[in-house]
């Protein structure tokens, strides 16, 4: 298991080393001249002369590229080009709100998805059961750019429940939470209701219903259990959609998170920020995935062997 | 779900095939500043009214179809492409080429869902042809995968070593023998894929990163939209219902395709 551990690590440690790499090359795709781009063009040659050199983008392209490895080393990911902050500063300021609202996003999902899958399975075939997956299926076609000005009309405008945008009010982190997790909850409720129909095929499961244990019992306590395995890697690979989803969603809400940042960042190009903020998500993305699968493998001992 | 007749989608499908495929020679005027009727309700002359330029949101939403169509089947060309040739002579060759397909298959998955075609699209710059370049880059790597594995599967079999027997070069073994093999997968991938550009689409345009106003796209109307939700609410349900509709039809023949070409595979197996 000790092998399949640091095998694991080692390629998430590649990735990462990919990641950053292709962060890197980012900025050079910028048509033309990314100084013009960033300065407009009636800037001085001077002005411009002196930004490029900052970025450090005088230099050859090995050399930028060592440059920023060995900044990365530091957790020097440079200044904003706004303020001249430190990039790694401006991050951590909005990391904790893109976190919550994910988490949050994230818990609200499961809750809705895993009663919902359950229910519509066990009731497979009934009214209930095409109810739940109407759901799953208008909730996955469903874009957030669309629900969160849908939930902002009825519930903030119109009946004056919860606050439009922003975060500092009580009530704030509702309608992102909805918004962001409702995809996620309508991906999810389909793949328990598929995982419990699956595990109750099984002949424990009809070992316990001989035993004269009652249908809830087998289904909450020994067919949930096992069901809910597969659906804990699921919810590490769509961890990626939504942390894709929360910039759409922190900028429908005007939620001071990483994904506000970024687009604010990329409206201002303000490249450095840009990178960071890609940088930072990825990474986090990468870091849960991984601990996901770990997680995965110390809960099944199966898995360990191969 | 699955009983549900395959007719609806079909024809929403084809509904908005048709409209992206003529729009052209549409008598549309999606650019047509009319003052007097700013943000005026659904009324007779106008079916769904007008935006807050005046302009008629009926034959914005038609002509954001097209938008939405050609992002939407460009994209899934250009990724596809590119994702089974690259996956499957990953595949099909092995060795160091295959390894280092991998790895970059394996970086590309890092970034979370939209987030490198937002950033992509941002540095690029709005305009139609960036949006299929941003999406494309993204896009690639699932049919990559799938083709591997596919190809991975397949080139044991006895037609391979026969066509290799028979001295058949490499690149054609590939793409006369064994991808033609691979395709029902990537078809079905494909339609999904679709359905995702459209959603993607309409939210980078969402975000200001799509097409260049004043072309319509309905992930543009939606942003536009939204500073007057109270009092002209059709700017922001008209497009919203659209891309809902598309994408909910595209995925219901997704679907549909999925079940009739994992029947027939068995059928062949058997």
């Amino acid at each position: 298991m000790s092998v399949r551990l640091l095998s694991r690590l080692g390629s998430a440690a590649l990735v990462l080393f990919g990641v950053c790499t292709l962060v890197f090359l980012l900025i050079h795709l910028v048509p033309g001249d990314p100084v013009e781009a960033m300065l407009g063009e009636s800037a001085r040659p001077a002005d411009r002369e002196a930004l490029r050199q900052a970025l450090g983008l005088d230099l050859p392209l090995a050399q930028q590229y060592r440059n920023y490895l060995a900044g990365l080393a530091r957790l020097d990911l440079g200044h904003s080009l706004l303020d001249q902050r430190p990039v790694a500063a401006v991050l951590a300021e909005r990391l904790p709100a893109t976190v919550q609202l994910a988490v949050t996003a994230l818990l609200l999902a499961l809750l809705l998805a895993i009663p919902l899958g359950v229910l519509a399975a066990r009731k497979r075939g009934t009214g209930v059961d095409a109810g739940a997956m109407l759901f799953s299926l208008v909730g996955v076609s469903m874009p957030n750019f669309w629900l969160g000005p849908l939930l902002i009309l009825l519930f903030s405008l119109w009946l004056g429940w919860l606050p439009v945008s922003g975060s500092d009010q009580p009530g704030s982190l509702v309608l992102p939470a909805v918004t962001l997790g409702t995809a996620l909850a309508a991906i999810l409720a389909r793949m328990v209701r598929a995982s419990v129909l699956e595990v109750l095929q099984e002949d424990y499961i009809r070992t316990a219903r001989a035993k004269g244990l009652s249908e809830s019992a087998l289904l909450w306590r020994h067919a949930l259990r096992n069901a809910l395995l597969p659906v804990l890697t699921l919810v590490g690979l769509q961890l990626g959609a939504l942390l894709g989803g929360a910039v759409i969603t922190e900028t429908v809400f005007g939620w001071p998170g990483l994904g506000s940042l970024l687009v604010e960042s990329i409206q201002a190009r303000d490249y450095p920020v840009v990178q960071g903020c890609v940088l930072l998500i990825s990474v986090v993305y990468v870091a849960v995935n991984t601990a996901t699968d770990l997680a995965y493998t110390l809960a099944d001992p199966r898995i360990g062997v191969g | 779900m699955r009983r549900l007749q395959p007719v609806l989608p079909v024809a929403v499908v084809a509904l908005w095939a048709l409209v992206a495929l003529l729009g052209p020679w549409l008598p549309l005027a999606p650019d047509r500043v009319d003052l007097p009727q700013i943000l005026a309700a659904p009324s007779a002359a106008l079916p769904l009214g007008a935006d807050d330029l005046g302009r008629p949101v009926l034959d914005r939403l038609l002509s954001g179809a097209r938008t939405a169509f050609v992002v939407g089947v460009g994209v899934v060309l250009v990724s596809a492409i590119i994702g089974a040739l690259l996956g499957g002579a990953a595949g099909f060759a092995g060795g160091w080429f295959d390894l280092v397909v991998v790895r970059v298959i394996d970086v590309f998955l890092a970034f979370p869902g939209i987030l490198l075609a937002i950033a992509l699209a941002g540095i690029l710059g709005p305009g139609l042809g960036n949006v299929i370049v941003a999406l494309s880059v993204v896009g690639w790597v699932g049919y990559a995968r799938l083709a591997r594995a596919q190809i991975l599967s397949l080139k044991q079999r006895e037609h391979v070593t026969a066509a290799r027997a028979l001295g058949v070069a490499s690149p054609r073994i590939l793409l006369r023998h064994l991808l033609p093999l691979a395709l029902a997968p990537l078809v079905v991938e494909a339609t999904f894929g679709i359905a995702a550009a459209v959603i993607a689409e309409a939210g980078l345009s969402f975000l200001g990163l799509g097409v260049q106003p004043p072309e319509a796209s309905w992930g543009s109307m939606i942003r536009d939209g939204v500073g007057y939700m109270l009092v002209a609410p059709h700017l922001v349900l008209a497009p919203g219902l659209a891309v809902m509709t598309v994408v909910l039809a595209v995925n219901l023949l997704g679907d549909r395709l999925r079940d009739h070409l994992d029947v027939r595979s068995l059928r062949v197996a058997q």
